[in-house]
């Protein structure tokens, strides 16, 4: 056998020196983009088929991000949630149930007074807190369920989506509550109709904050990279994940506050399918199911997208069921690409 | 060409002599050049491998020796350059493809589904069916047993991966590359997770195949494998190949100096320490049916090697000390103080840290970058503030300090440790314990995967540790670092204690005279 080189190839350099470096260019530029990408499809079809602008509309935009906001609000929490390598399927029917039970604290009482002279309008807060603490509560017991019982969060929730749905329609007997006081109202209203936007970014920042530079955020990711290697790091992950969870939970009752004060009436049947928006709004901003990937930015990127295309949709008068049909593709489109890209990364 | 496998008469009969074929070389690599976002991993390298010799591939962490083995395998394609077998040119665009045109492969990392079984694992995809075309399960287990008989392994092919230590995975994985049949097998770090024992077996193995007529490709860190059973070596750094040699023209140092560059004087720079006083006292510590009455002390800048068998006890007898999985009776008792610990957080908060034995399962945090890996186990203190907010600039700064001292080989701390070759992460996750400046530090198999010269780097950091005052617990498979690196040596045998040995009478014979008592 030989040597088939010599040694004269060997010569050595001192490895580089490793120095500070800023995190690499924002994941989200791409997602971005695609918003922009359909905000200008729709323009140039709104010019083609409907002979007006679809984005030089004020009236419009604020629409879409009003719609937005209640979503977006749930989204935010949601992302959370898969963030740890889980699933929230509860949100939409939190919502009714927080809606419901608080809309009742949110009455004004023109009506009773007729009746009982003695009562009063209570002030804004009540509702406001009993709306936002009924969906911890669901939330806490979700997770509650998933770190103590050990069954997957995607039954856990399961069985909150349900019965919750059921306690919404038990509460009134199905009727809808509405006729809501002038402070109440403002949190749907207010700032000149803006309000709900306001709270979707106020919420949205302060948990991408959260998410990016606290602890809290650290154990986030790190349980959905590793659990095992979360526990060995010293990461309590059951009292974690019940805290991730009662925030999702938060989040869709406050997201139901805004609804019933926007749309100034509560409905047991409201929310449905909201729980499935705001996975696709996550899922669509690049926030990965397999747990330990995503950003809050993507997730309100991706919010917009959907916003956009609904609207977008009903500015082109296409019929409600091809709508539904199209946005269940783009989701399944958006899964693909990501999946998509992760391998890409992966392999080179 | 040897044989020394008369015992394995059982593998040759069952694995059919190789065909002759037209070339010198049953593997040949020309130029292959592959880059990643970034990095270069591999520059116009080539390699040629004889059949029925064992080629081992040389080089530090990141050298760029499994991105070849996986271009081999038909995992990644190469950006440039070609993969000739049997003297013919083979395009690999899928591992599927690779393993029908006869190339085998064990990976670095272990990649056996957990929840299935080990029979399930080996013969995935090549499942035995019945006349119904369904799976017949009975032949599967009978297949796989007869593998283990030819192949002396003694498992049971109905258990499942998860019940198994990370060895015993190790010794399916080289049995399910072995099923292969190929002509070429690749062996990326097979003996990084196993004892003397179990490298003895894996080696008898390997010397049985080469008489066959198969071209072996070896990846090893330990250099006195490497003369053992190694007829021929490559040499390659920073993605280039640097020579060709055969093992019985060069020195152990030789090989060294042309991996990095400089000779490595001292390999376990030990040094005698001041003990202090007992700051860990184990007794009668068991688990059920795993271990029993194990019973210990370690001194402030002791170090206390663990030595055994795979399966011995020892990774366990270590979790149950941080809480990962306590134990069911005994005391643990630190700094004078009897505790009671029931999770890895309760450890941490006493000074405890540490490494897991398997980076992939309990170590990485795969999509995670290399900050937030060394950061994970000191989020609960000094770098966090009262708000909660990270101390990211300050911990980016020890990050890159404990990445130059281990020599991670990385552009920067916000690469993905996912992008980065095993024997760096292992180091990231050393990192990570040291960051929590721990007074009593357990290391399970910490060398495992890392290069020579990061070896003795790492070895110089324990002794320092060591003279800090910290304690330390080592369990280790490679002998050498045990003895050249403890101060005693607790020997385990099938979940008990069969000796603690003084470093002056440690030696090889009589450990593993206790370890297979
Ligand atoms: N998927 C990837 N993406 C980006 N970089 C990668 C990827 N895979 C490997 N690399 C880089 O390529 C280089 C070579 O890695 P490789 O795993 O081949 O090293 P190795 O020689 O096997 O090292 P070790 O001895 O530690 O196993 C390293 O710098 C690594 O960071
Ligand atoms: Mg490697």
């Amino acid at each position: 056998m030989t040597m088939s080189t010599t040694g004269d190839r060997v010569e050595f350099t001192e490895r580089k020196a490793l120095t500070k470096t800023r995190k690499k260019m924002p994941p989200e530029l791409s997602i971005l983009l695609v918003l922009l990408g359909i905000s200008v499809f729709f323009e140039v079809l709104g010019w083609m088929l409907v002979g007006q602008s679809f984005l030089a509309n004020m009236s419009r935009l604020q629409i879409i991000i009003l719609q937005v906001s209640v979503i977006g609000i749930i989204a935010v929490g949601v992302t959370q949630v898969i963030i740890t390598g889980g699933i929230d399927l509860s949100s939409g029917s939190v919502v009714a149930m927080s809606a419901m039970i608080a809309a009742t604290f949110a009455q004004n009482s023109e009506w009773p007074k007729l009746i009982h002279p003695g009562l009063t309008d209570l002030p804004f807060i009540v509702p406001l807190l009993v709306g936002v603490g009924i969906g911890a509560l669901a939330g806490f017991i979700n997770g509650w369920l998933i770190t103590k019982t050990k069954i997957p969060p995607f039954i856990a929730t399961l069985g909150m989506m349900v019965s919750a749905r059921g306690i919404a329609r038990w509460y009134t007997d199905g009727s809808p509550v509405s006729g809501f006081t002038e402070g109440f109202a403002m949190l749907g209203n207010g700032l000149d109709r803006w309000m709900p936007v306001v709270i979707f970014l106020a919420v949205a920042a302060f948990f991408h904050v959260v998410m990016r530079y606290t602890r809290f955020g650290k154990f986030t990711y790190a349980i959905g990279a590793n659990p095992q290697a979360a526990r060995v790091s010293g990461i309590n992950i059951d009292a974690h994940l019940i805290k991730v969870y009662t925030i999702a939970g938060l989040l869709a009752g406050l997201a139901a506050m805004v609804a019933i004060a926007r749309i100034k009436t509560a409905q047991a049947g409201m929310g449905m399918m909201y729980e499935l928006d705001a996975i696709a709004a996550a899922v669509i901003g690049g926030v990965s199911l397999s747990g330990g990937r995503g950003r809050i930015t993507g997730t309100v990127i991706g919010a917009l997208i959907l916003g956009v295309m609904l609207s977008g949709f009903t500015f082109l008068r296409i019929d409600a069921y091809y709508q539904d049909i199209i946005k269940g593709g783009i989701i399944v489109v958006a899964v693909v690409v990501d999946q998509h890209r992760q391998n890409k990364r992966k392999k080179s | 060409m040897n044989s020394a496998s008369a015992e394995l008469m059982s593998v040759t009969d069952a694995i059919p002599v190789k065909k002759a074929f037209n070339s010198e070389y049953v593997l040949e690599v020309r130029d292959v050049r592959k880059e990643f976002p970034g990095v270069v991993a591999l520059d116009n390298v080539s390699l040629r491998i004889r059949p029925g010799t064992v080629h081992a591939l040389m080089g530090e962490n990141g050298a760029g020796k499994s991105t070849l083995m996986k271009i081999i395998a038909g995992i990644y394609q190469p950006d440039r350059g070609e993969v000739r077998l049997r003297g013919e040119k083979v395009w690999l665009p899928t591992p599927l493809a690779a393993q029908e045109a006869g190339i085998a492969m064990i990976h670095q990392e272990l990649l056996l589904m957990n929840p299935m079984t080990v029979a399930e694992n080996i013969w995935i995809r090549r499942e035995p069916k019945n006349r119904f075309g369904l799976v017949d399960h009975v032949a599967m287990n009978r297949m796989t047993q007869e593998l283990f008989d030819r192949l002396n392994i003694d498992l049971d092919p109905e258990s499942e991966i998860s019940e198994l230590s990370v060895a015993n995975r190790q010794m399916v994985e080289i049995a399910k590359a072995v099923s292969f049949n190929s002509d070429v097998l690749i062996m990326d770090e097979p003996t990084s997770a196993i004892t003397e024992k179990e490298v003895e077996h894996l080696f008898q193995i390997i010397r049985d195949l080469r008489a066959r007529g198969i071209g072996i490709v070896y990846i090893t860190h330990k250099m006195n494998e490497l003369f053992e059973i190694a007829d021929e070596f490559s040499v390659f750094r920073d993605g280039q190949y640097i020579a060709t040699c055969a093992s019985s023209d060069v020195t152990r140092d030789d090989i060294i100096r042309m991996m990095v560059g400089r000779d490595i004087t001292q390999m376990f720079p030990k040094e005698e320490v001041e003990l202090g006083d007992v700051v860990l006292s184990v007794k009668n510590l068991t688990r059920d049916g795993v271990f029993r009455d194990v019973s210990f002390d370690v001194r402030a800048g002791e170090i206390l090697g663990f030595a055994g068998l795979v399966g011995s006890g020892r990774s366990d007898v270590a979790e149950a000390l941080f809480g990962v999985k306590p134990a069911d009776s005994g005391t643990i008792n630190v700094f004078g103080q009897d505790v009671k610990i029931t999770n890895p957080h309760q450890a941490i908060k006493l000074g405890m840290a540490f490494l897991t034995e398997d980076r992939k399962e309990t170590g990485c945090f795969l999509p995670l970058d290399i900050q937030e890996n060394i950061q994970a186990a000191v989020l609960h203190d000094q770098y966090v503030d009262g708000a909660g907010f990270v101390a990211e600039n300050v911990l980016e700064d020890r990050s890159i300090e404990i990445c130059q001292r281990l020599r991670v080989k990385t552009p920067n701390m916000h690469e993905r440790i996912e992008n980065l070759s095993g024997g760096n992460q292992q180091k990231v996750l050393i990192g990570r314990w040291l960051l929590t400046n721990p007074k009593i530090l357990i290391l399970d198999e910490p060398t495992r995967g890392i290069d020579v010269g990061a070896k003795a780097e790492i070895h110089s950091l324990i002794t320092q540790l060591a003279h800090e005052g910290v304690a330390v617990i080592m369990i280790s498979s490679e002998m050498p670092e045990v003895l050249g690196m403890s101060d005693r040596v607790l020997v385990m045998h099938e979940g008990h204690v069969t000796g603690i040995v003084d470093r002056s009478e440690a030696d090889q014979v009589t450990i593993m005279d206790l370890a297979a008592r």
